[in-house]
């Protein structure tokens, strides 16, 4: 044999041991099938031209069924996942439990002390960052400018409840199909209950005092639960208690309602004139008060955590900060115009001239920083957490609680039954699972 | 019933049952049509949908987001895979059954029929568990098995009613005539067994096609088939009824169309001996 | 008669069948056994805990129970009274001769290949939505208020949701039993001046029976465990006027994954089942003897 041979058989090995360096790790990305994450599946060039030997498997699925796997996976480490899309709610509890991949490490150009620090707040257990927001919102007042000025009446940037009321009032036109509000009435943790936990802050409630008994056969639960109540039968749509969300979206975009407080994102979809009849109608203001320093607002993000145990952590990493980047923003600004950026995360976003051209950007920051997971209540609480618990339980018991809210709302039960009942049942469970001792 | 009729009975008769049949048939009819219109004029009024223009926007938006090949490659492998297994285990049980009943037979197969009553949310962890342990989480081998789990004790009973019907009286010929089990069960048996067989194995790939529940669970991409593809587009943000109306046609059109194509030889075996 | 050997050999044949489905049941019932006495949170792992009866005995305290039980009796029932009498019906105007009696056929049983979760979406959104429903286009067009289906009657509007995906079933089943009935007898009835009430009352029904116990007894299996169409729906309510026993158990084990209770409450539920089951059986046991 000759060196050429051996040289050549060199060569060989070497490439293959090349080539096998620079094989495709594919990792799986579960996620919810929201806007954002739609255009995120568009946009992957700019990822891959950067790690050509990372390839990147989407699972999309609906909110609750992508809540419902990626729990039972991680709980069971099953594996089935390299990044999961995960929620305020979710990172806290997971992330006490050692079950979330440390994000301290990322690279300096991630620049961690841009996030918005109400977010990342929520996103950090002992001092470590579990999960990285990809987009962020809290809740304010949306509301039809042309219906307020046929009212007389001025929304101001901070209204409060009695000033919601009185405009509920006056824009009401049941003939013409125009409701006054649209409120949450849909039964769910996520769903009236989120509104209704983070309407009952500012009117003083909480779900549990110090002891972690349930509060809700005080006054403060019965005033928000008669306000609410009051709002909606007289002022509200038809069939409000199967309302999320989407079914708000539909109303308020075919112009059928006066105000919609909800969510900060649905502002993009309400101001674009593509599928919003009154894109061109609509004013933004905080969620209102009662004069007691808390708002009724609250806050949520859409975070990428990496469950521990991922045999394909760098890879994982590689894709979680791009996903989150500045880079990112800027490029779906580049494809996609500045108002479908995902919102809410960074402040360099809100400090940008271009963004603050879009009409909704300075409210959505104003509410955002207006909310406190740590100190959510007028009085103080055992619990994290503005329109939820950040304990285990909360899930099971934020659903029942809101079913019997939903009753109410659908007329098949009052409003002092369903308080009692939320209270029985919560005391039982909270005694079941050893809160009360 | 008495096929005595006057022309004005059949004209009565056709209209009902054409206004029934597509007023049964409308729902169907409704997600094909607004999965041709735009988000926009989905949520209009019945006749504003229909005066709209048409477009073919959601099927490619549909397209372009979800692989759908692979998950309708999926569908058809776990259906047919777990159906064929089924068949498998299924067939000599029955027989055996039906033509040698024991005195436990009838509360045999009713013990295997109270199997399906188990609520599947009830074991989804321990299955997970079990199916993690075995490395079979997002395998179609896994969901074949569990598929044909569920639907065997159906399998079973409706092959049990349906070779009973068979006279034993040919069978005592056949063994008089000194045919063994093999050829009792080859020459005898099958030509009379095929209809039978073949309802049961149509029914059966209709339910491994919808059940919605474990395929949900167990899978998450290489073997998700088309109930995951569904859960993708079901309540999003924002307008979704096209979408949702375009990925429903994409999802249902396999088996409508398998199951008009074959409802005669469907029906034929549905009677779960009941007629006699 | 049967001999030893086709005894032993037909023993030979069933027990693969029998010791699948004994595994299949055993093994991950098992474990809900095992889990049903443990206070075990999936969201807490390490903190599993011997608890006793204390999963059972809040599963059964918990109010919801009863109304669940009502309700999955409520739909099954309902279900198969719709699918029973209309499936006679129409199999009774499906038997007559018409024009296009092939494509009506077919538009009649399509709705059974639609899958749940799909049925219940559609239904949901474009037909009972309030405000974008046809139901609403409708009710507005000629005026009226529109009727919420889901909030004010959930539970009717998900049994005439289930009962659509199966009416389809019942109806081929009985066209499949009408078509063999004996005509002369039906036409000598006719002859001997039996009206049509009592030749369906004495010929039609009593033929019919058989094919009827059969769709009860299939249907009910399946209807015990209806889960998707809640799910999709009306998560359960308002309240838990629509949650039925998978629902409950649903929401206990995989919305509070609290898998002890859920456990526990997937044992009760087999315990009912199989209590139907053999009140069931027992009818049908006597409808189905040759």
């Amino acid at each position: 044999m000759n060196m050429t041979c051996r040289a050549l058989l060199g060569a060989t090995v070497s490439l293959t041991l090349a080539g096998a360096a620079m094989a495709e790790t594919t990792i799986t990305v579960a996620t919810v099938n929201n806007g954002d994450m739609i255009r995120m599946q568009s946009l992957m060039d700019g990822f891959y031209a950067k790690h050509p030997d990372i390839k990147v498997d989407w699972v999309t699925l609906e909110e609750n069924v992508l809540r419902q796997k990626v729990t039972t996976d991680i709980a069971t480490k099953g594996g089935q996942f390299d990044v999961m899309t995960i929620g305020t709610y979710e990172a806290p509890i997971w992330g006490k439990q050692g079950w979330l991949v440390n994000l301290n490490d990322l690279p300096a150009e991630y620049d961690v002390d841009d996030l918005l620090p109400a977010i990342r707040g929520g996103l950090t257990v002992d001092g470590n960052l579990i999960a990285a927001p990809f987009y962020g919102e809290s809740s304010m007042v949306m509301y039809r400018t042309d219906l307020m000025e046929k009212a007389g009446l001025t929304m101001p940037e901070a209204p409060s409840w009695a000033f919601i009321k009185e405009a509920a009032e006056k824009m009401t036109d049941k003939s013409a199909e125009v409701y006054g509000i649209c409120l949450r009435g849909k039964a769910g943790w996520g769903e009236n209950m989120a509104f209704l936990t983070a309407m009952s802050n500012s009117f003083g409630a909480k779900w549990f005092d110090m002891d972690w008994k349930p509060q809700f056969d005080q006054q403060p639960w019965k005033d928000t639960l008669n306000f609410y109540l009051d709002l909606m039968t007289n002022y509200g749509p038809p069939g409000a208690s199967n309302n999320g969300f989407n079914e708000n979206l539909a109303l308020f975009q075919q112009g059928k309602c006066g105000m919609w407080i909800d969510a900060t994102v649905a502002a993009s979809f309400v101001t674009n004139a593509k599928e919003s009849t009154v894109a061109d109608k609509v004013g933004f203001a905080l969620a209102p008060d009662n004069g007691l320093g808390k708002r009724g607002n609250w806050l949520w993000a859409w975070n990428l955590a990496i469950p521990a145990g991922t045999q394909k952590e760098d890879a994982a990493k590689a894709f979680v900060a791009w996903a989150t980047s500045k880079e990112y923003l800027a490029e779906v600004a580049a494809k996609e115009g500045w108002a479908n950026v995902p919102p809410g995360t960074r402040s360099s976003l809100y400090a940008n001239p271009e963004y603050q051209k879009v009409p909704f950007a300075k409210m959505t920051l104003e509410s955002i920083n207006a909310a406190d997971p740590t100190h959510p209540t007028v009085d103080e609480v055992p619990y994290v957490g503005v329109q939820f618990v950040a304990i285990p339980e909360f899930q099971g018991l934020g659903t029942m609680v809101g079913q019997l809210f939903s009753a109410a709302l659908a007329g098949s039960s009052t409003a002092d039954a369903a308080l009692a009942q939320a209270q029985a049942i919560t005391t039982q469970e909270m005694t079941r699972a050893g809160y009360i001792k | 019933m008495a096929r005595k009729t006057t022309p004005a009975k059949t004209a009565v008769v056709t209209i009902a049952a054409w206004t029934i049949g597509f007023l049964i048939f409308f729902p169907i009819l409704w997600i094909i049509i607004l999965s041709f219109k735009t988000e926009g004029d989905a949520i209009k009024s019945p006749l504003q949908v229909l005066t709209s223009g048409w477009t073919l926007h959601s099927y490619a938006e549909v397209q372009t987001r979800s692989n759908y090949a692979l998950h309708f490659w999926n569908s058809v492998i776990l259906s047919l895979g777990s159906t064929v297994l089924a068949l498998v285990i299924a067939i000599p049980a029955a027989w055996a059954m039906a033509f040698v009943p024991g005195k436990r037979t009838k509360d045999l197969l009713m013990w295997m029929l109270s199997t399906k009553m188990m609520p599947a949310v009830g074991v989804l962890v321990p299955m997970y568990l079990l199916f993690r342990d075995f490395g079979l989480l997002d395998s179609r081998i896994g969901l074949v098995v569990v598929l044909t789990l569920i639907n065997l004790p159906i399998v079973i009973w409706m092959l049990y009613t349906y070779f009973k019907e068979i006279p034993g009286e040919i069978l005592e010929a056949a063994r008089m005539d000194g045919a063994g089990l093999k050829s009792e069960i080859l020459y005898v048996l099958t030509p009379m067994a095929v209809p039978g067989i073949a309802s049961t194995l149509l029914l059966n790939i209709i339910l491994a096609w919808n059940e919605a529940f474990w395929t949900l669970q167990l899978t998450t991409k290489n073997a998700a088939p088309l109930t995951q593809f569904i859960a993708s587009y079901s309540s999003p943000e924002g307008l979704f009824y096209a979408k949702l109306s375009a990925a429903s046609t994409m999802a249902i059109a396999p088996i409508l169309i398998l199951g008009w194509f074959s409802q005669k030889q469907l029906v034929r075996g549905l009677t779960f001996g009941a007629v006699k | 008669m049967a001999t030893e050997q086709s005894r032993t050999a037909a023993r030979l044949m069933v027990s693969p069948a029998v010791i699948l489905l004994f595994l299949w049941m055993i093994v991950p019932l098992g474990m809900t056994i095992y889990f049903s006495f443990l206070r075990y949170n999936l969201l807490m792992p390490g903190m599993e805990s011997w608890a006793g009866f204390d999963n059972y005995y809040y599963f059964l305290a918990q109010p919801a129970f009863t109304s669940a039980l009502i309700n999955t009796l409520l739909l099954v029932g309902g279900v198969l009274l719709i699918t029973v009498v209309g499936g006679i019906a129409l199999a009774l105007l499906l038997d007559q001769p018409f024009k296009g009696q092939g494509v009506v056929r077919v538009m009649v049983i399509a709705p059974f290949f639609v899958m749940p979760t799909v049925s219940a979406l559609v239904w949901k959104n474009m037909f009972m939505n309030p405000v974008n429903g046809i139901f609403a286009h409708i009710a507005k067009a000629i005026g009226v208020q529109p009727f919420d289906f889901l909030s004010h009657a959930p539970l009717a509007s998900i049994i005439l949701i289930v009962a659509w995906s199966w009416l389809p079933f019942a109806t081929l089943i009985l066209l499949t039993a009408l078509q063999s009935l004996d005509r002369e007898q039906m036409e000598a009835a006719e002859m001997d001046g039996a009206n049509w009430i009592n030749r369906f009352v004495y010929l039609v029904l009593p033929h019919l029976t058989r094919s009827i116990t059969v769709v009860v007894l299939i249907q009910t299996i399946f209807l015990l465990s209806v889960f998707a169409e809640i799910l999709v729906t009306t998560n359960g309510g308002p309240g838990t006027a629509s949650t039925n026993l998978p629902y409950l158990v649903y929401a206990q084990s995989l919305l509070n994954f609290d898998v002890g209770g859920g456990s526990a409450g997937g044992i009760i539920a087999v315990i009912l089942a199989n209590i139907v089951a053999f009140f069931l059986m027992r009818m049908i046991g006597k409808n189905l003897e040759t």
